[in-house]
C-alpha cells in the first residue's frame, strides 16, 4: 500500500463501543432541524460566548451526533442563549432549542429518564 | 307558604354556589402575600372600591371592551350577562312588589310566574310583564348567537372559537337550556291562564291552542330549575367560574396587585377569570400566519386550570403581547406564560372530586433545578469612564449598520461616550429569562451591572429593545436607561444634532419589546417625523405586529418564522413606503429577508439625515456660549 506519510491521529478515532447517541436522538426527535446542520460553523463564528472562550456550537453538535456526550455535558452550559447563531444559520437550524434540549436531556439523564 | 318540589334543584345549586364563592374567596385571600393583603385591605376602604364597582358594571355586565373590538361578540356576551342581571334584578323587584310578602327567598323571584300565574293581566302589572318579556327576548337573542357561534364562529365575526372539554359541554348545555326552558315554562303557564306579554303571552296562547298547557308547563318548570341547579353546581369545575372570579379579580387589580414573577393567588384568580372567549386566538400571529392553533393564551390558562402539562404550550409563543392588549378581562397573559416557563413540567394528575373543587395549584409549582454556575469564564472588564455608555447588544453586532450609524450620531453630538461592548459584549440576560432560566440570567445581569457601575456613566443607551427591557426591569442600576430612539430624540430637542429633512416616506414597525412590553411608542415616531414623512400602517402602537424573529419562541421552525415575517412585512408595506423603519436589530434582520422594501433602523435613517458640523467648531462654539453665559452672571 502506498505510504502517504500521514495517518489518523489517535485522538480522532471514533469509538462506537463507548459512544452513546441517545442525547442526539432525544434532540433530533424534538427538534428535527438538528439533523439538517451541515457543520458549516457560522454559529461558532458569530457566537457571543465564543468571543471570550473556546466555545463552539459546531464542535458540540458534531460531538453529540458522534455520541461523545461527556465532552459536551459541562461545556453546553456556557451558552448565554442570545440567539445570534439562530439568525446566522444558513440552514435554518433552531440552535437555541437544540441547546435547551441538550441541557434538558443531560438533566433528565441524571434521573435516568433517557 | 308557596312551595313546590321542583324548586329544590335550584335552591341546592344557588346555596351551594354562594357558600362556595365565599369559601374560595377566603382561600385566595389567605394565599396572597402580606403586602398584597394590605393592598387589598387598603383598596377596600379606598378609591379602588368605587373604581371596581364601575369596572364590574362596564366590563362584567356591559362587556364594553368586547363591544368595542367586536360588536356582535360583545352583544352576545352583554345580552347573556347584562340581560340575566336585569332579569334577576327586576324579577326580585317584581316578587317584592307584587308578591304576597316582602323580602322573599330568591326562588320566588325566579319562579314568580309559577306561583302567581294570574298576575300580569292589565295595568301596571301588564306593563311590568312587558318589561320582563323584553329582557327575556334580549337574552334569547344573545343565546341564539351563542348557539350558532358554537357551530359556525364567523357569525360573531370570529375566525376561531375555543375547543371545550366534556364538563364544559355539560355546563354549556345546562346554560343554554336555562332560558328556553324559562320561556316555555312561562309561555305554557301564561297560555293556561291567559296572561303574559308579547313574548310569553303570544307563544303561550299559540301553544295552548293545540296542547294541554297546564300539564305541559309543569315539566318545563322542572327543567328550568334543574338546568339552573346543574349549572350552579358545575360552575366551579368549568370555565364559567370566570363569572364570580372576575369580580374578585377586578377588585384585586384595582387595589394594585400584579402578577409578579412567581405564580401565586393573584395568578390563580386570573387563570379562573378567563372566559375562553377566544379573542386572544384571533389576535395571535401564530394562528393567522403560521397556522398553529393550540397554544394560545386561552389554552394555556385552560391547561393551568386543569393541571395538565403545559410546557409545550408555554414555550411555543412569540411573547409579543398582542393577546395581553386584546384580552377583554385584562389578564396579564404574558407574565403568566413567563411564570409557566419557570416551572418544570407538571405531572398530569387525576384529582378526586373534592380536589377539583378546591385545587391546590401551589402544590405543583417547583422551580427548575439549578444547573451549576456556567458563566465563571466571563472576563473581568475595566471600562473607561464616560458620561454616556452605549451598549449595542448582541443582535446589533449582527446588523452592524446600526452600530456604525449610532457611532456617527454620538460623535456628531459631541457627548463624552464609551462604546462598552464594541469588541463584543456579554448578553443582557433576557434571552435566558425568556427560556425560564432566571437564575442563570442573574449571573449575566450581575456581570453587566458591575461593568456599568465601573464606567461611572449617567446614561446608558442601548440599540436593542430586548436589552432595554431587561435593563429597566431586572437591573438595579443608578443610571438612566434609554433606548437609542429616546436618546436621539433628546439630542434633537437639545439641539445637539442637526438633521436634514429626507424626501422619503417611511412606515414604522413598533418592536414588541419596545412598544407593548416597555411602553415606548412616541419617541421613535417623533424622531421619524422629524426627518421624513411617516405613514400610518394600520398596525400602529398597541396594535403592532410581531416580526416573527422573537427570541421568545424556541419551538417554531425557520419556515414558520419566515411566514410570520413576510405576512407582517406585507401588511406594513401596503402603501409602498420608501423605507420600512424599525427600532430593533432583530426586527430589522428578520424583515430584511421578508420584503422587497428597504428595511432600516431609525439610527441609520437619522445618521443619513445628519448635518455634519465641524466637531472642533462645535465644541469651541459651545465653550464660547458657556463663557458668554458666565460673563453675563
Amino acid at each position: 500500500m502506498e505510504k502517504f506519510g500521514f495517518s489518523i491521529l489517535k485522538a480522532r478515532h471514533i469509538n462506537y463501543d463507548s459512544n452513546d447517541k441517545s442525547i442526539a436522538e432525544y434532540i433530533s426527535e424534538r427538534e428535527p432541524s438538528f439533523r439538517i446542520c451541515i457543520e458549516c460553523g457560522c454559529c461558532t463564528a458569530t457566537c457571543t460566548t465564543g468571543n471570550f472562550t473556546r466555545f463552539s456550537l459546531r464542535e458540540l453538535q458534531i460531538l453529540l451526533k458522534r455520541g461523545e456526550n461527556e465532552s459536551v455535558r459541562e461545556v453546553i452550559n456556557k451558552c448565554m442563549l442570545c440567539g445570534k447563531c439562530t439568525l446566522a444559520c444558513p440552514r435554518g437550524v433552531n440552535t437555541r432549542n437544540v441547546i435547551l434540549l441538550a441541557r434538558e436531556a443531560f438533566q433528565k439523564r441524571l434521573k435516568n429518564a433517557v | 307558604m308557596q312551595f313546590d318540589p321542583f324548586i329544590i334543584p335550584f335552591n341546592i345549586g344557588l346555596y351551594f354556589i354562594l357558600i362556595y364563592a365565599v369559601a374560595r374567596s377566603i382561600i385566595w385571600f389567605r394565599a396572597l402575600s402580606r403586602p398584597d393583603k394590605l393592598r387589598l385591605q387598603r383598596g377596600f376602604f379606598g378609591r379602588a372600591f368605587g373604581q371596581s364597582i364601575k369596572e364590574i358594571f362596564l366590563e362584567s355586565l356591559i362587556h364594553r371592551k368586547i363591544l368595542k373590538t367586536n360588536f356582535r361578540l360583545g352583544y352576545m356576551h352583554m345580552s347573556l350577562a347584562f340581560g340575566w342581571f336585569l332579569l334577576i334584578l327586576f324579577g326580585t323587584i317584581e316578587a317584592d312588589v307584587f308578591g304576597e310578602s316582602h323580602l322573599n327567598s330568591p326562588y320566588k323571584a325566579i319562579f314568580f310566574k309559577f306561583f302567581n300565574p294570574v298576575h300580569g293581566r292589565m295595568g301596571i302589572e301588564a306593563a311590568y310583564g312587558f318589561l320582563m318579556d323584553f329582557i327575556l327576548a334580549f337574552i334569547l337573542s344573545g343565546l341564539i348567537l351563542a348557539v350558532i357561534k358554537r357551530f359556525w364562529s364567523p357569525v360573531v365575526g370570529m375566525k376561531r372559537t375555543t375547543k371545550l372539554k366534556p364538563l364544559d359541554k355539560v355546563a354549556l348545555t345546562s346554560l343554554w337550556l336555562i332560558f328556553p326552558s324559562r320561556l316555555l315554562a312561562e309561555s305554557f303557564t301564561s297560555g293556561a291562564y291567559g296572561t303574559g306579554s308579547f313574548l310569553t303571552g303570544t307563544l303561550g296562547s299559540a301553544l295552548a291552542s293545540f296542547l294541554p298547557a297546564i300539564e305541559m308547563a309543569y315539566p318545563f318548570w322542572w327543567l328550568y330549575s334543574l338546568s339552573l341547579g346543574t349549572f350552579f353546581v358545575l360552575l366551579p369545575l368549568t370555565r364559567y367560574m370566570h363569572i364570580p372570579t372576575e369580580l374578585f379579580l377586578i377588585f384585586a387589580r384595582n387595589s394594585g396587585i400584579r402578577t409578579g414573577d412567581q405564580p401565586g393567588a393573584f395568578q390563580e384568580m386570573q387563570i379562573y377569570s378567563c372566559s375562553s372567549c377566544g379573542i386572544c386566538i384571533d389576535a395571535c400571529q401564530l394562528n393567522f400566519s403560521a397556522g398553529i392553533i393550540n397554544i394560545q393564551s386561552a389554552y394555556l390558562l385552560k391547561g393551568l386550570r386543569n393541571e395538565t402539562d403545559v410546557s409545550n404550550i408555554a414555550d411555543n409563543c412569540l411573547m409579543c403581547g398582542r393577546c395581553d392588549q386584546k384580552c377583554p378581562v385584562g389578564i396579564e397573559l404574558t407574565p403568566i406564560r413567563m411564570n409557566a416557563r419557570r416551572i418544570t413540567e407538571t405531572p398530569v394528575s387525576n384529582p378526586g372530586l373534592l380536589k377539583r373543587y378546591f385545587p391546590d395549584h401551589s402544590f405543583n409549582i417547583r422551580s427548575k433545578p439549578a444547573t451549576s454556575p456556567s458563566y465563571n469564564w466571563l472576563p473581568e472588564t475595566d471600562p473607561a469612564k464616560a458620561d454616556v455608555i452605549y451598549f449595542a447588544g448582541c443582535m446589533t453586532h449582527l446588523t452592524p449598520a446600526i452600530k456604525i450609524a449610532m457611532k456617527k450620531i454620538l460623535e456628531a453630538s459631541g457627548v463624552n461616550y464609551n462604546f462598552i461592548d464594541e469588541d463584543g459584549g456579554v448578553c443582557c440576560g433576557r434571552p435566558l429569562m425568556l427560556a425560564g432560566q432566571d437564575r442563570e440570567a442573574r449571573e449575566l445581569i450581575n456581570y453587566n451591572s458591575r461593568a456599568i457601575w465601573k464606567s461611572g456613566a449617567k446614561i446608558l443607551v442601548t440599540s436593542c429593545p430586548i436589552c432595554y427591557k431587561v435593563f429597566r426591569e431586572s437591573y438595579y442600576l443608578d443610571v438612566e436607561i434609554l433606548h437609542h430612539t429616546q436618546f436621539i430624540r433628546r439630542l434633537i430637542l437639545e439641539g445637539s444634532i442637526k438633521l436634514n429633512f429626507l424626501r422619503k416616506t417611511i412606515a414604522y414597525h413598533t418592536p414588541c419589546e419596545l412598544g407593548r412590553r416597555s411602553g415606548v411608542y412616541d419617541d421613535p415616531k417623533r424622531v421619524l417625523m422629524h426627518v421624513a414623512r411617516l405613514l400610518k400602517t394600520g398596525f400602529d402602537d398597541e396594535n403592532s405586529l410581531c416580526c416573527g424573529g422573537s427570541l421568545g419562541n424556541t419551538r417554531i421552525s425557520y419556515q414558520q418564522k419566515n411566514k410570520i415575517a413576510s405576512d407582517a412585512a406585507a401588511e406594513l408595506t401596503k402603501d409602498n413606503p420608501d423605507i420600512l423603519a424599525t427600532a430593533c436589530p432583530l426586527c430589522k434582520k428578520t424583515f430584511a429577508g421578508a420584503t422587497e422594501t428597504k428595511v432600516a433602523d431609525i439610527a441609520e435613517i437619522v445618521a443619513e439625515a445628519l448635518v455634519i458640523q465641524d466637531p472642533v467648531k462645535n465644541t469651541s462654539e459651545k465653550k464660547l456660549s458657556r463663557l458668554k453665559a458666565t460673563a453675563i452672571i
